[in-house]
């Protein structure tokens, strides 16, 4: 299938401005015809996806997942987490180092790019070390990362302590275009912490991480930021006071991007309540008052994306003690039923939730490697095709992740994506969908 | 004819209407009611009645079996479970963390449903993290007991403080109970809580802020409404009752104290400082005590202390909730 015709759906595509009906031909992986109304290509002849009442954008990106290979295969493989991506509307994914090994090297990255051609189904950007081996004590090869293809720096999962070493991270950094991306988490005040501190911890008698834990790191990160001149990406805000700093800091002009993932978008700490460990996160669920806060940020360009943080485990990682169990909701396969909430609700436009997955985190990853997040013509065919309101009742049975540790299982959610098309290959289709073959 | 006199001790039937009884498993206090805990001080009443005869057992649990898994090292409360499965006649497993195939690195759950397939009707767990009994009763169809689980609760121990208070004062309603001490890191404190104010009682906190847990009076659809008092004075103004929390020596290297001898000149409950109380005041502690850190021996043994009723108090409360529990269902 060369050649397919998207045909009169809605397309929605914030790079170009687009909020209207129209058909777009996709021929030899890339985006080769646009029309908007009820326009049809020059010769109509051509596989079709008949998008009427559907809404067609381009494929989402998310800039932070964990895809555990090399290493953690029983959690999560590259062709598992691609797959599951691709369910979930992505067609480029940016994955975190914290392998085993970790990827602190050129041969890493070269392993997961390679296995990613092999087996993944969607675009696939590794997110290379700040520190050798994740320890935080000296700088990883970066120039030999960069080269070898890292999109960006990070030690997601583990804060960096030294504030010397991540000054000395932003500042080498520079020289490369690429971001920081910091888990902003005071270490020792979020020491032994299980969930959001507060009435919720109290009762359920867990240590709990305070939401100051993640504004005093964030804190030092922008003035670290502001000292360098370096770009920063904050990973998953979750408080009200982190998104003040973030506004302040872009008010003073600051180098600073951010995201927030669909779960703190859309989740409280009430989660916890039962001791589902499904719902043990790190950054913890908070409040009503900072998904409120959260959502305001979207809205005024604080936060500048949604990324999933899709971080999968077996079940039996999960089948324990709260205390036991490790952080993390795999989440690629609710992300875009969750955050329709959200526009069902008025909080957000659809457009502007589009932009958060598509246009604006393409300004992250930058061209590099090729027009992402745009359905322009010339630009790679990474499609998403939607339908806003249709119902379904998550059952992670139906999961092709390998992760099935989701709070959301059994919920009801509005809004499917229904086809992905992933450099002009469709690399998952909803059974609602159905492609009119034409006879050449 | 002895057999025959314990039949008929069968018919000490605590009054037990059972569509009251709606718990499989007791895991905390906060979800019952005024009416469910008045059944179990109800019943505790009977029981304390058989453990004043001679002999001290009657047939209730015959046949059933109950395993104590403890996770953690206890004197009073597993040896109270064990003495109430035994005066009611049932067949008791004590199994503890170091002895069985735990120190292996068997899983909980694994564990427990080994407990199960052996023939447990009922499993009373003491474990060190808090919801672990909470995990256990997702995948166990025996009952489960919470016999107190990291910081978050210990029912029983609640259920046996409100026992001991009502044999004192009669009704809870409207009390003043002030808990000092280590409010943050006591599951004894949090069961108390709920237990009392759903009793009607008026609860005071006191204890270094530092050992206060976060959020308290911020929902109260999630945790009832306590009073906090810095002063030890304050706190004990008027006083019906009193609970001191064993201090724990590990909390002043954490940084949560800076000694334990300003805790002491601080926050020890001493025969002066009760005297603020009210004259009738009762002193409970849950144990085991730190003589002369949180409590002085003086008050710990002295006339208002009801801290060994407490403990023989554990026994009635402990049977009637296994009575109950065994009738909760075809176990």
């Amino acid at each position: 299938m060369s050649e397919l015709l998207i045909q009169n759906g809605h397309i929605i595509d914030p790079s170009q401005g687009l909020d209207e009906t129209g058909s777009l031909l996709i021929r030899n992986g890339q985006i080769s015809w646009l029309g908007l109304g009820k326009s049809s290509p020059p010769q109509p002849d051509f596989d079709v996806i008949n998008a009427e009442g559907l809404i067609v954008c381009p494929g989402f990106i998310d800039l932070h997942c964990h895809l555990r290979e090399p290493g953690y295969e029983e959690k999560e493989t590259i062709a598992s987490g691609s797959r599951a991506a691709a369910r979930g509307g992505f067609t480029t994914i940016c994955c975190m180092p914290n392998t085993n090994p970790p990827l602190d090297n050129q041969a890493a990255i070269d392993y997961v790019k390679l296995v990613a051609t092999k087996e993944g189904v969607v675009r696939i950007l590794p997110i290379g070390c700040i520190s050798r081996g994740r320890k935080g004590k000296e700088l990883a090869e970066m120039a030999e990362l960069a080269q070898a293809g890292a999109i960006a720096f990070s030690d997601d999962g583990q804060p960096v302590r030294s504030s010397r070493l991540l000054r000395q991270a932003m500042e080498y950094s520079l020289a490369f275009g690429r971001p920081i991306i910091d888990h902003c988490q005071d270490a020792e005040l979020s020491q032994g912490g299980l969930m959001n501190e507060g009435i919720i911890a109290t009762r359920l008698g867990l240590s709990g991480i305070p939401a100051a834990a993640e504004e005093v790191a964030i804190a030092r990160d922008l003035a670290l930021a502001e000292l360098t001149g370096a770009r920063l990406h904050v990973a998953h805000v979750s408080s009200q006071g982190s998104v003040e700093l973030i506004r302040r800091a872009k008010e003073k002009g600051i180098r600073v991007t951010a995201e927030a993932t669909p779960h703190h978008l859309t989740l409280t700490e009430e989660k916890v309540i039962g001791y589902d460990t499904n719902a043990k996160v790190n950054p913890p669920l908070r409040t009503q008052q900072d998904i409120k806060a959260l959502i305001c940020g979207l809205n005024d360009g604080v936060i500048d994306i949604i990324a999933t943080d899709h971080a999968p485990h077996t079940e039996n990682d999960k089948r324990c003690e709260f205390a036991r169990a490790p952080f993390g909701i795999s989440g690629f396969e609710t992300a875009l039923g969750s955050l329709m909430n959200l526009v069902h609700e008025g909080k957000l436009s659809l457009r502007l939730l589009i932009a958060k997955l598509t246009s604006e985190p393409a300004k992250i990853t930058g061209n590099r490697y090729g027009k992402l997040g745009t359905l322009e013509v010339g630009a790679p065919a990474d499609v998403t095709i939607l339908n806003p309101g249709l119902e379904w009742v998550v059952d992670t049975k139906d999961f092709v992740s390998k992760g099935k540790n989701t709070p959301l299982d059994g919920e009801r959610l509005k809004g499917k994506v229904m086809a992905t098309i992933a450099q002009g290959r469709l690399v998952y289709k909803d059974d609602g969908i159905t492609i009119e073959r034409k006879a050449h | 004819m002895r057999q025959v006199q314990q039949k008929d001790t069968l018919t000490v039937k605590p009054e037990a209407p059972p569509l009251l009884w709606r718990h499989h498993h007791i895991l905390d206090l906060d979800d019952f009611t005024l009416e469910e805990i008045e059944l179990v001080l109800k019943t505790s009443d009977a029981m304390k009645e058989v453990l004043s005869r001679a002999i001290k057992k009657v047939p209730a649990l015959r046949g059933k079996t109950i395993i104590t898994l403890f996770y953690e090292p206890s004197t009073r409360t597993r040896t109270s479970f064990e003495l109430a499965a035994k005066n009611l006649s049932a067949d008791v497993v004590n199994l503890s963390a170091g002895t069985s195939s735990i120190v292996k690195g068997e899983c909980l759950i694994d564990t427990l449903s080994t407990l199960e397939a052996l023939g447990a009707d009922i499993v009373i767990m003491r474990h060190p993290m808090s919801g672990a009994p909470y995990i256990a009763a997702k995948y166990l169809k025996a009952s489960m007991v919470n016999a107190g689980d990291g910081w978050h609760a210990h029912p029983t121990q609640a259920l046996l403080d409100l026992y001991t208070i009502r044999e004192h004062k009669g009704s809870l309603k409207e009390l003043k109970v002030t808990i000092i001490g280590d409010i943050k890191h006591s599951r004894v404190a949090r069961s108390n809580i709920w237990g009392l104010t759903t009793m009607g009682a008026k609860v005071t906190l006191c204890c270094p802020f530092t050992l206060l847990p976060a959020g308290l009076n911020h929902r109260q659809d999630q945790f009832p409404k306590v009073t906090i008092e810095a002063s030890i004075e304050h706190a004990l103004d008027g006083a019906d009752v009193v609970m001191a929390l064993r201090l724990q020596r590990e909390r002043q290297p954490s940084g949560l104290l800076p000694s334990i001898r300003e805790y002491v000149r601080l926050y020890q409950l001493t025969e002066s400082r009760l005297a603020k109380a009210k004259p009738d005041v009762i002193v409970l502690h849950p144990g085991p005590v730190n003589e002369d850190i949180e409590i002085a021996s003086s008050v710990a043994r002295g006339p208002r202390s009801v801290i060994n009723e407490q403990a023989a108090n554990g026994v009635a409360v402990r049977m009637a909730l296994l009575y109950l529990l065994a009738g909760s269902r075809q176990l």
